[in-house]
């Protein structure tokens, strides 16, 4: 069914504009040759060349690359592992585990990082890099979960049957049946989690310390002490990279409808 | 087919996937379950002075909630997130309505540009509007020559910019559950409920409006509590003058140090999820949340 009027369009639109016009403004000013996102003072690049010698910057772009790959990679083993093996392995815990561990997406950030703090001075596990991977691996591991088991619920079950029937054994048609079927989730679930690593504030906000700042948490404090357009290049560098990530992931996920 | 892949597999078969479930078993022991349930055990203990907790039992942290100044804000709190709900649904509803009526092609768009800004920093975001809501700044510019403002609002640090802040952060939220929902329609019925002539709005809220509201539904409790934690909002948008009951969380965590009583105040918006969560499953009878992911 159609829209008859061009109204639900034109409100789809409209919307749409609101939701860039913050990211528009801010990618605008980091050209800004003057120091205020409020005047414009012609055409500069000095702020991304400024960006790119501040150390400390660098620093955070390393923590942050680390932290969200590692997170990504550990919730794409755990979560697709788990995916698999609770279709074809029916525990009792099942259903309980599934609940638990698609938790963390679903209650506040806030509580998140209060339990990961509390929890973590208890077992003494020191705040820093380890402490962040495995909070961040928390949350990232529902996002790959959920996808990769979403998938193999939607998958035929014939042409499993069919490779077995024609002598491939168990072992051989996962890798050349199911896992190519299930590549596409596993990819755009880790590429969420590590978008999702990448733009955390809160939890990491609790769980660094003074060596593992990351992006977020140096744009967080900039932009309660004072910006300057450093970090508007900053956070037009990021968008860039997320527009690239989402470019790839959105093609990924098309490729779903090639279905052997 | 006994033993196929799908089917049950036979018992020594069994080790390889038991040690796939391993991994997410342990996971969810450390580093959801434990974690909670320590929180939970936490919110009934007693502050040691300066730093960590004495091991005796005390009702004292949820008694403190009931505290005039911790109440207010609690309440306020929960105000703004009823305001801020609100305001989602009428934004966010008929976004994912009308996206889910669009020819595929321009679906796909549609879903692409709208989870692009999600996965940009919301700090990112939050910057734009900071840039908007400047004194002097885009929107007092913008109004004055327009004559509509003599003088410039101001807006920046005031309640109804944490308010547009965490609509806008929060809506995406709410257009992804409701399209899910609105995607599996089965505009037939609505064309029959015309047929037998039904006005277009009897037809939406007989047909439509019910068989998507679990999506409506999922993204209240997707947007309801998180608007109630996401202190860095206020703060950002809001300087000292909003205050949330995750910002009374994080300072009682990171500046006065009360770890109790940061955990008595996450176990209730905990318990307030929850309940929202069972509330979601009774009245529509699904069991996942509609658009999660």
């Amino acid at each position: 069914m159609k829209n008859r009027t061009p109204l639900p369009n034109l409100y789809l639109a409209l919307i749409t504009l609101i939701t860039y016009l913050p990211i528009f403004l801010v990618i605008v000013y980091s050209f800004n040759a003057g120091r205020l996102s409020s005047v414009w003072e012609g055409f500069s690049l000095h702020w991304y060349r400024d960006l790119l010698r501040d150390r400390s910057m660098l620093e955070a772009l390393r923590n942050s690359v680390i932290l969200a790959t590692a997170s990504s990679l550990c919730a794409g083993a755990v979560g697709t592992l788990g995916a698999v093996a609770m279709t074809r392995l029916h525990l009792r815990a099942n259903g309980l585990v599934e609940y638990l561990s698609t938790l963390p997406i679903m209650i506040p950030e806030i509580v998140l990082g209060m339990v990961f703090l509390s929890f973590f001075s208890l077992i003494g596990l020191p705040f820093g890099m380890t402490a962040l991977i495995a909070a961040h691996t928390s949350f990232c591991i529902p996002y790959v979960f959920m996808m990769v088991k979403a998938r193999l619920a939607g998958m035929d079950k014939s042409y499993v049957e069919a490779a077995r029937d024609l002598g491939a054994g168990e072992l051989r048609a996962f890798y050349d049946i199911t896992l190519p079927l299930m590549r596409p989730a596993i990819l755009s679930g880790m590429l969420l989690s590590f978008a999702m690593s990448l733009d955390d504030v809160v939890i990491s906000m609790f769980l660094s310390n003074v060596n593992t700042n990351t992006l977020p948490l140096k744009i967080y404090t900039q932009l309660r002490t004072g910006v300057t357009p450093k970090t508007n290049a900053l956070c037009a560098l990021m968008f860039g990279v997320t527009l690239l990530f989402g470019l790839f992931s959105f093609l990924i996920g098309r490729s779903k409808k090639y279905d052997l | 087919m006994k033993g196929t892949a799908a089917g049950r597999p036979r018992r020594g078969k069994n080790l390889p996937l038991l040690l796939m479930l391993l991994p997410i078993y342990l996971t969810t022991l450390l580093l959801v379950a434990g974690p909670l349930v320590y929180m939970l055990l936490l919110s009934f203990l007693t502050r040691a002075e300066g730093w960590g907790v004495h091991y005796v039992f005390t009702l004292d942290n949820y008694l403190k909630i009931l505290q005039p100044v911790y109440l207010n804000t609690f309440v306020q709190s929960l105000k703004l997130a009823l305001l801020c709900t609100t305001l989602i649904a009428l934004i966010g509803y008929p976004f994912g309505y009308f996206m889910a009526k669009l020819p595929p092609k321009w679906r796909g768009l549609f879903s692409f540009l709208l989870i692009l800004p999600f996965w940009t920093s919301s700090l990112m975001r939050l910057y734009g509007w900071m840039i908007i809501f400047r004194a002097n700044g885009i929107l007092d510019k913008l109004l004055m020559a327009a004559s509509l403002t003599a003088e410039p609002l101001r807006l920046l640090y005031t309640y109804p910019a944490v308010a547009v802040g965490m609509v806008y952060v929060l809506t995406p939220f709410m257009i992804y559950s409701v399209y899910s929902s609105a995607e599996k329609l089965d505009w037939g019925l609505v064309e029959a409920a015309r047929d037998l002539g039904a006005t277009p709005l009897q037809a939406f809220f007989t047909i439509s409006f019910k068989l998507t509201l679990p999506g409506l539904l999922s993204g209240v409790v997707l947007t309801f509590i998180p608007s109630m934690g996401l202190f860095f909002i206020a703060d950002i948008l809001g300087g000292n003058k909003v205050v949330l009951v995750g910002s009374v969380i994080q300072e009682q965590l990171l500046k006065t140090r009360n770890w109790p009583f940061a955990a008595a105040l996450s176990v209730v918006l905990m318990l307030l999820t929850t309940l929202l969560i069972y509330l979601y499953r009774r009245i529509t009878k699904v069991r996942d949340l509609e658009g999660l992911i």
